[in-house]
Formats: structure tokens, C-alpha cells, sequence
């Protein structure tokens, strides 16, 4: 059957496009990365990545995203389960506020927690007076990466979840499960495969995130220097290859969460062409 | 979806009364409203406290500085052609990936979300460096006379490079679910393939591709990490508004930073309402008019 653009001459011109402009525009910049960092040769990305601020960095990097990715894991499936399973005035509103996050630019993001917990801020001052300091310090950029990350897994699970409906979970209800049984063996089962995509999502924008995190956290070397903060301050220092070095670091994460991506959604198209 | 949701509650003889049959409504409510009160909300009433201190006078003249000004229009301008560059390249990437097979489509694809997995600052310093005038764009493009690093084409192409999944994962599903019978009724009755598209698929896809680009232009408005390294940075010429937010801060000039923070604020939002609204509006449309 001829169907809109099937003329032979038409769709190797369509698919050539595609394919030159998204080779310019996507793969080229991604093949730049690594061959900056290894413009000098493995033993010289090998130093520049294994730099004693680089490993301060990378290593505050993952402790960060280790904190954020179990408080939004639990924040998104409650939520999720919240709006999914239950009707109760204010249900839409609070799914329209979880997106506030991707509505707002991350330096406004980070200008916010600055405002309030800042020593100027609201709270600021009564932190100062007790000696806490959440801004220019890890809490701070743990707090904006919570903010920036947290509608990835909520986002996630409420489709699926409302897709599915609650039948299952009321007969084991019935059944006399109690919670937590409820929810490890009828509810999990049926989510897992998108509240992995939802950890993924969160963990590579924790992982990456920079201009909420350069608001608050004043960028000190082997202290409050993230990876991507990282890659800034050695860029700026005219420091390209070592830049490179780190973000072909960062780099990777992305391909493994596209190659994760494309494997779980492979995975999901395998089992409806089952059904 | 209501009717799902209703469904887990019993009715009880009495009316006006139900009991929720699923447990955990008040631990999954506690934290979700704790949650939002404290990381969403609180927050924000940081930059109203701010701002309160503000006579009206003081605040627009903060906001309409000429510096400040420059820096709105040059944002708007540079995410307005991100926004429409993006709008094409996502309509033939959409149409490419949905209706052709060819070998590599399944990396075609997963390349699409790039932008969204690669960190921004990391994208910011590979495009700088790619169109520096040493760069492997910037040496082919100068003997056509193209300056792309530190110019405004420069802030709107890593725009452009951070919003590329918008238009094409809105648009793809709907090509998708597009049946194959309009189609066909329109080769049959002989329309060429341009007109066909356009007077019969286009208008099943436009609203999809207008909430794609609209989306697209809000991401490009609030994009810090990816331009500020390609921008150049000049006053008055390639500074971007939410650079101009940073610079305040870096200044200790809390109220300036909080009042244009202010602005791109109530930007983003309106137009994000306006896009929901719109949306919301076409799909009752397509569902019949209730």
C-alpha cells in the first residue's frame, strides 16, 4: 500500500537529511568530547581524571546524587501513588506543581534556596545564629539537586501507574495483604521497569546539573566542587584537555542512561509484541 | 482516568460517606505535602521576601535597565530561532524515525535524547570549542564568512542543541497513532506527496509540534549552562538574562538578581499555562467538545 512520502527518490533524500543533521548537530559535539580529552594521549587523560581536586569532585558528585536518588525514589512513588489511587480536592493542582522544576531556569532555582536559607535569607539568619551552614556547602547543592531532579520519577510511575488502573492491588487488599506486602508484591512488580528509567533520568540530571548547583555552592576546590563545576573552573583556567577529561567522565553517564533508555524501551516493545 | 481513581473507594450506604479501600492515603499524603510545602514552595516565598522590600518605582527601574533590557531581547530572539529551528528539525526527525526503517534507526533514535542526558556545562564547553575559530565547525565555516562562537547564532545554537528532544518526542507518538487509512484515502485520490502532508497529516500533527516548540522556547529562555561558555558574554551583546541574574549575585546585589529572577519567573510560568491551557483545550476538542 503507498503511503505519504513512500516515493523511493523522496525518502532517501528525507533520511539523508536526518541523518547528516543529526550527525552534525549531535554526534559530532559528542565525538568532540572524547577526542579533546585524548588529544594528548591516554596517560594524559589518565593523570587529568585521576587529579586530586578531579577525584574530590567526581567523589562529591556521587555523594550527592546517592542522597538524591532514594529521596526522590521514595517522594515519586508516594506521590505517584498518591494522585493514581486516590481522588481528594487539590489532586490536579499537586500534579501541576511537581513540574514547577522543569518550568523554572535552574539559576532562578538556585537564587530561591540562596534567598532563603542564604545568610541574608529568611531562615539565614537563625541558621547563622546556630552555626549552620547550608550554602557554599554540600547541603546547599544536595537541596537544589533534590529540587531540579525531583518530578523525574513521579513523572514516570503517575502514567503507568494510572494506566493500570488499581484492580489488582484492591483484590489483594481483599485478599487481607497488609502495606508494605501490598506494595512489594503487586505494585513494584508492575512499576519496576519505569521507576528504573525514573532513577536513571534523576540520576544522570544529578549528576550534571550546574546552574542551580553554581548559585550555591561557591565552587571552593576539593570542597563544594561537583564534577560539572569542575569541568567549568578548568575550562576557564585554559585548561581544555583536562576540561575534557572530566566531562568525557560525564559524558559516559549520558550514553549509559541513552543506552539504558533504548535497552528498557526495547525491552517494553518486546513484551506488548508478546501480549 | 477519574473513573479509575473513584474506583478505589467504596461506597458506603450512607451517602456522602466512601471509604478508600487501598491503604497508605495518609503516610503517601503527609510526606507528598510535606515534600512540595518544603522543596517547592518554601523556597519561592524566599524571592516574595525579597522583593517585598521593593517600592514599584525601584523595582521597575531595576528590571528596565538598558543592560537588563538588552539582555531580554537577545534571550527571546536567540530562543525564538532555537525554538523554530528546532520545530523543523523535529517534524523531519519525527517523520524519518516513524515512517522509514533504515539500518542505524535504533541509534538515530536514542541520539535524539542526548541533550537531555549530557550535562549542560558539558555541552557549553564542547560547542565553544567546536565553533571556535579553531574549532572543527569553526575552520569550515569561516571562508563562508559565519562567526558563530561569541555571537547571538552562537547562544541560539546551544539553545537549540539543549531543546532538540521536545518537538521530536512530542510529535513522534502522535505520527505514530496517525491510522493508516488517511493515508491511503489521500493517495488514492491522487494528492501529490506535499500537498498531502500538508492538508492531511499537518493538521493532525501541528498541535503537537506547537506544544514541542512551545516547550522548546521555555527550556531555551531559563538554558544557563550550555550558552554562557559559546555566548562571549558582552554586555549589551551576547548576555544572556539569566546570566544577568548570575552577574547581580556575583555582585552581592541580592535584590537586583531576585527582581529579574522575577521576571523570567513569571515568563516561564505564563507561557507553561498558556501551552497547558492550549493543550487542554485541543485535546477536549479531539475528544468531542466536552
Amino acid at each position: 500500500m503507498q503511503r505519504i512520502g513512500d516515493a523511493p527518490a523522496l525518502r532517501r533524500l528525507l533520511i539523508g537529511a536526518a541523518v547528516a543533521l543529526s550527525a552534525l548537530f549531535l554526534l559530532l559535539p559528542l565525538v568532540a568530547i572524547f577526542a579533546q580529552a585524548f588529544s594528548q594521549g591516554l596517560a594524559t587523560f589518565w593523570v587529568n581524571v585521576s587529579d586530586t581536586y578531579t577525584l574530590a569532585a567526581i567523589g562529591l558528585t556521587l555523594f550527592i546524587t546517592a542522597l538524591t536518588i532514594p529521596i526522590n525514589l521514595v517522594f515519586g512513588v508516594m506521590l505517584a501513588w498518591l494522585v493514581t489511587r486516590f481522588t481528594f480536592p487539590g489532586r490536579r493542582l499537586l500534579q501541576t506543581l511537581i513540574d514547577i522544576p522543569f518550568a523554572i531556569s535552574p539559576v532562578v532555582a538556585g537564587l530561591v534556596y540562596l534567598l532563603l536559607y542564604g545568610r541574608n535569607g529568611w531562615l539565614g539568619g537563625w541558621l547563622d545564629a546556630h552555626d549552620i551552614q547550608l550554602m557554599f556547602a554540600w547541603p546547599g547543592i544536595l537541596m537544589v539537586t533534590v529540587f531540579v531532579t525531583c518530578p523525574f520519577v513521579a513523572r514516570e510511575l503517575i502514567p503507568l501507574m494510572q494506566a493500570q488502573g488499581s484492580r489488582e492491588e484492591e483484590a489483594a487488599v481483599t485478599l487481607g495483604a497488609s502495606g508494605f506486602t501490598l506494595f512489594r508484591r503487586v505494585t513494584l512488580p508492575n512499576i519496576r521497569w519505569a521507576l528504573l528509567y525514573g532513577v536513571i533520568l534523576t540520576n544522570a540530571r544529578a549528576v550534571g546539573e550546574f546552574g542551580a548547583v553554581s548559585v550555591v555552592s561557591g565552587a571552593i576546590r576539593g570542597e563544594t566542587n561537583t564534577l560539572p563545576l569542575h569541568v567549568e573552573l578548568l575550562y576557564q583556567d585554559y585548561n581544555t584537555v583536562g576540561a575534557f577529561a572530566s566531562a568525557a567522565l560525564l559524558a559516559l553517564i549520558a550514553l549509559f542512561t541513552l543506552a539504558a533508555k533504548a535497552g528498557l524501551e526495547w525491552r517494553a516493545a518486546r513484551r506488548e509484541a508478546l501480549a | 482516568m477519574s473513573q479509575r481513581a473513584a474506583g478505589s473507594r467504596l461506597a458506603l450506604p450512607f451517602p456522602g460517606r466512601t471509604q478508600r479501600v487501598l491503604p497508605g492515603f495518609g503516610l503517601s499524603l503527609g510526606i507528598s505535602l510535606t515534600f512540595v510545602s518544603l522543596v517547592l514552595l518554601l523556597p519561592l516565598t524566599g524571592l516574595v521576601g525579597q522583593l517585598a522590600g521593593l517600592s514599584l518605582g525601584e523595582y521597575w527601574a531595576i528590571i528596565s535597565e538598558a543592560r537588563v533590557v538588552a539582555s531580554y531581547l537577545i534571550t527571546l530572539g536567540a530562543a525564538a530561532v532555537a525554538a523554530l529551528v528546532n520545530a523543523a528539525f523535529g517534524l523531519l526527525l519525527a517523520w524519518v524515525l516513524v515512517r522509514y526503517d533504515f539500518p542505524g534507526k535504533r541509534a538515530l533514535d536514542a541520539l535524539m535524547d542526548l541533550p537531555f542526558a549530557l550535562p549542560t556545562a558539558v555541552a557549553g564547553i564542547t560547542l565553544a570549542t567546536l565553533y571556535s575559530s579553531n574549532g572543527w565547525m569553526g575552520q569550515a565555516l569561516a571562508p563562508l564568512g559565519l562567526e558563530v562562537a561569541y555571537t547571538w547564532v552562537g547562544i541560539a545554537l546551544a539553545m537549540a542543541f539543549t531543546s532538540i528532544p521536545f518537538v521530536v518526542r512530542t510529535v513522534q507518538p502522535i505520527l505514530e497513532d496517525l491510522p493508516h487509512e488517511i493515508d491511503e484515502a489521500a493517495m488514492t485520490l491522487g494528492a501529490r506527496d506535499g500537498v498531502a502532508f500538508r492538508r492531511v497529516i499537518l493538521p493532525h500533527l501541528w498541535p503537537a509540534l506547537v506544544t514541542g516548540t512551545g516547550l522548546a522556547f521555555v527550556r531555551s529562555l531559563g538554558e544557563f549552562g550550555a550558552v554562557i561558555f559559546i555566548a562571549g558574554n558582552m554586555p549589551y551583546e551576547t548576555e544572556i538574562t539569566s546570566l544577568m541574574i548570575f552577574v547581580k549575585l556575583q555582585e552581592y546585589d541580592y535584590v537586583g538578581a531576585s527582581a529579574i529572577a522575577s521576571v523570567v519567573l513569571a515568563t516561564s510560568l505564563a507561557l507553561l499555562l498558556a501551552i497547558n491551557l492550549w493543550q487542554g483545550r485541543f485535546i477536549r476538542r479531539l475528544h468531542g467538545g466536552n
